[in-house]
């Protein structure tokens, strides 16, 4: 019993490294249309990965549901860009990436996390 | 859904309502468009951006803009309160079951689990607190599968982990006893009741907290009138103010507020300007005078005409440059951001290491000691604490700082502007008025008082330099009539050369008087008593031979004294530098007390002070106009412009002074010191808060002490840590200008 808790509990911690540390979510292409919409609810940033085309302008579209106020301000830390978000109303803001990486977004407490992954050809 | 209204520009015909209609109704999301033309807006209902509905409009050729009315405000403020309540709500459900379960329990009436009808009690208070859970906390648990969905863990995954693993281990216990020991048959159905009911709460007390953060952001943005009394066909109407173009004749009556930036054309008036630089004291205006939008005409009426319109008025660009620095942050903040990332799931390791230590080294009853510190572990953790103590101090000081008329870039001037201890002030305009005004005249040889000024008048009066300005006013004074010049030489931080009627005349410094070979041995005495009584010496040589001296003196503002004075209290070196002679220089120091100056420095060379200053290991702030001063403003460490109104270029340096005094430098230096020490404090207590909690929740001092955490304390103090951060950021706001300590 105690071997199989223990077991289990050093599983549990392996699982939660490699899940929230070293496996990542699926990224969503921009597509196209190079505007991508963004739900902003319950914690999350639906899509939070998102690839987007390397010096080619994109759009991306918040809506926010969560009337919550740590959901009020989208961060883009790398950009030196903010945006604020109204409750219910779709807010776009337009970027441009020059360099390829990652360039992560978030709420002010870092509890809502994105990431724009920027690629070529996409 | 929402309803929009927009102003809508370039309709000429009715044929042109539906050209716009077609442009709105293009746009995703539009369910209902009316436009109306008489008004020229249009009112648009639907999901969609107002960013893509304003380019439809635009692309169709015609203009668009939203209007943000005093609905969308309180629209804004309703939804807010509303989830204030719901959020209230919850927690008082909550607390309805948690709180008399808890007093129950610790009275003892509480059936236990040994016996089959205790399993039915205990069973259907499981029952009760799923409920609870669902109607209270189901955002937490839908919050956190979705958070986890996407590799994300944050302040809902601890909440659920922690109510959830007392829910379910309760239950289990409850329908099957026999898992555990009989000694360890405690069920934990309050305690996740009580956690869901205190995290509401403190989630409430924390929005209200937050309303108050934004108020000086708010208060800015309701300056802003919503139309202007335009004079169109010699017709005054009330115009929105988005359909205002540039260089309308905008009327404005007493006690009115004043649309857009223009110049008066018409009529006098005094103007309040303290809600955008901080001067207490109206401003006359005349014709002629700049007035800034926001502002508040308090008696005369008068007309004036538009110069600068949408976001190129300064109320605009203040706004956007206050809620950019508000969203900017110092290097202070950097590493609480970099442990906020990785904090969650680093508390779910140490919440899952705190229930196998128990559980493999208590020596009684190790399931239930291994669940309850894991779940207190879970609770006590506070990411929010963390991420919120620089923003939102940010936010507040900036803010702040805004009300007084200084406007501060970013976070890092912030942060760099509190660790000054030496700032450098240019003389001209910074310490003093910056209008120089002829103090007296001193002749030689065969030359008069009217031709020395007649001679100088004539030769600076295309000049716009302070001392140029003063001498042409005491000869337009004096009814001296000028001459032309000729062969006119500017020598830059010296003077002048020129022709004029046939003679060669020199007006400058003593520099440019041993420059041009000319004696003034005889002038010494008269420049030295001149310049020890804080007046500029000019030297005026005619054909080669001193003609005279104009001493020309500008008078030190009222509260330069004070402002000195206040920069010494607070360790901070003052250091002058001017472009006068060292005598007059000497005098201005000694009379306000300046710590050290620099003399007969040239426009170039304050680059070179200010590195000098910082070459001796001091952090420099340096005070000039933001014009010429530019290079000297981007060397310093903080660069501080200074005027008034809309003189001053906002963007061009770390910190704006929008009323010329150096108070406003006061100002931002205690207000900088007062938001870091803030922003520490903040810092401080969420880690220490995070570092103590948790291993006192984990356990820590039970070998020693006995002492071990119950999960609902743990519930309490988190709530409690981030409520704790916003009201300390609150304290700001309760930050008082040096001038109001007059």
């Amino acid at each position: 019993m105690t071997f199989g808790v223990n077991l289990l509990g050093v599983a549990l911690i392996a699982a939660i490294i490699w899940w929230f540390w070293l496996s990542t979510a699926t990224a969503q292409s921009i597509g196209s249309s190079r505007l991508i919409e963004i739900q902003v609810e319950n914690g999350v940033y639906s899509p939070a990965r998102i690839e987007v085309p390397l010096e080619q302008p994109f759009t991306l579209r918040f809506i926010r549901k969560d009337a919550s106020p740590c959901a009020e301000k989208v961060l883009f830390e790398g950009l030196d860009k903010s945006l604020q978000l109204p409750l219910e109303e779709p807010v776009e803001i337009e970027l441009s990436l020059s360099t390829a990486g990652e360039y992560a977004f978030s709420c002010e407490m870092k509890m809502y996390q994105g990431c724009l992954l920027a690629k070529e050809n996409i | 859904m929402t309803v929009r209204h927009f102003s809508i520009g370039g309709m000429s015909c009715a044929g042109c309502v539906a050209g716009v209609e077609k442009a709105l109704k293009s746009v995703d999301g539009v369910i209902m468009s009316s436009v109306n033309f008489a008004e020229h807006t249009a009112e648009v209902e639907g999901s969609f951006s107002s960013a893509a509905l304003i380019k439809a409009v635009v692309d169709a050729g015609y203009e668009a803009a939203l209007l943000q009315s005093e609905e969308d405000t309180a629209e804004k403020e309703a939804a807010e309160f509303q989830y204030y309540r719901r959020l209230l709500k919850k927690a008082f459900v909550a607390a309805l079951v948690g709180v008399p379960l808890f007093i129950l329990g610790m009275s003892g009436l509480l059936p236990d689990l040994n016996n089959a009808q205790g399993q039915i009690v205990w069973f259907l208070i499981g029952l009760a607190t799923a409920f609870v859970i669902w109607f209270s906390g189901a955002h937490f648990y839908t919050g956190a599968w979705k958070a986890f969905k996407n590799h994300n863990a944050n302040m809902d995954t601890l909440i659920a982990l922690g109510t959830g693993t007392a829910w379910l281990f309760s239950m289990v216990i409850t329908i099957s006893p026999e898992l555990v020991p009989s000694l360890a048959r405690h069920a934990y159905f309050e305690a996740a009741a009580i956690i869901i009911a205190l995290i509401n709460f403190g989630s409430a007390l924390e929005m209200r907290a937050r309303g108050k953060t934004s108020e000086a952001i708010k208060r800015l943005i309701g300056l802003q009138p919503k139309t202007a009394r335009v004079v169109r066909d010699g017709k005054e109407t009330d115009v929105a103010i988005n359909q205002v173009g540039l260089n309308e004749t905008v009327r404005v009556r007493p006690g009115e507020k004043i649309p857009l930036d223009g110049v008066i054309i018409d009529g006098h008036s005094s103007v309040d300007e303290s809600m955008l630089t901080g001067e207490p004291l109206a401003v006359e205006k005349n014709t002629g005078h700049e007035v800034i939008g926001g502002t508040i005409n308090k008696s005369g009426s008068f007309l004036f005409q538009t110069k600068r319109i949408g976001n190129e008025t300064a109320l605009a660009q203040i706004i956007a440059l206050v809620r950019k620095a508000q969203n900017s942050k110092p290097a202070i903040g950097k590493l609480a951001d970099k442990i906020s990332a990785v904090f969650v799931p680093a508390v779910l390791m140490i919440a899952v290491i705190t229930f196998l230590l128990w559980f493999n080294l208590a020596e009684e009853m190790p399931v239930s000691y291994a669940l309850v510190t894991m779940m207190t572990v879970l609770i006590i953790a506070c990411p929010c604490a963390l991420g919120l103590a620089t923003p939102i101090s940010i936010m507040v000081g900036v803010g702040k700082a805004a009300e007084f008329g200084v406007l501060i870039r970013n976070g890092e001037a912030l942060q760099t502007a509190g660790k000054l201890n030496a700032v450098v002030l240019d003389k001209t305009g910074t310490i003093t008025k910056g209008q120089p005004s002829v103090t007296s005249v001193v002749n030689y040889d065969e030359w008069q008082e009217k031709d020395i000024l007649m001679f100088a008048a004539s030769i600076e009066k295309g000049s716009e330099h302070p001392l140029s300005e003063a001498i042409v006013n005491a000869a337009v004074e004096q009814n001296i009539s000028l001459s032309d010049s000729q062969n006119f030489q500017a020598v830059a931080g010296h003077g002048v050369v020129a022709d004029i009627d046939a003679h060669h005349v020199v007006l400058g410094n003593a520099a440019l008087m041993q420059k041009n070979n000319i004696d003034f041995e005889q002038a010494q005495a008269d420049a030295q008593s001149l310049a020890e009584n804080a007046q500029t010496p000019v030297y005026l040589a005619v054909d080669k031979q001193l003609a005279g001296i104009i001493a020309v003196a500008d008078p030190i503002k009222e509260d330069s004294a004070q402002a000195i004075n206040a920069l010494h209290k607070l360790g901070i070196k003052v250091v002058m530098l001017t472009g006068d002679n060292k005598h007059t220089a000497s005098a201005v120091a000694k009379q306000l007390s300046i710590d050290e100056y620099f003399a007969e420095v040239l426009p170039e060379d304050k680059e070179q002070k200010v590195a000098l200053l910082q070459a001796q290991g001091k952090i420099v702030g340096m005070v000039g106009d933001g014009i010429n001063d530019a290079p000297a403003l981007a060397r310093a460490d903080v660069g501080f412009a200074i005027g008034t109104g809309t003189d001053v270029a906002i963007e061009s340096a770390d910190v704006t002074l929008m009323r010329g005094s150096l108070l406003g430098v006061v100002d931002a230096i205690a207000i900088s010191k007062a938001t870091v020490r803030n922003i520490k404090q903040n810092l401080f207590g969420a880690f220490v808060y995070n570092s103590l909690g948790i291993p006192v929740a984990a356990g820590i001092l039970f070998p020693l002490m006995g002492i071990l955490l119950n999960p609902m304390i743990a519930g309490a103090a988190m709530a409690m840590s981030s409520v704790t951060v916003v009201s300390n950021a609150n304290r700001l706001r309760w930050f008082r200008s040096a001038g109001a300590e007059k």
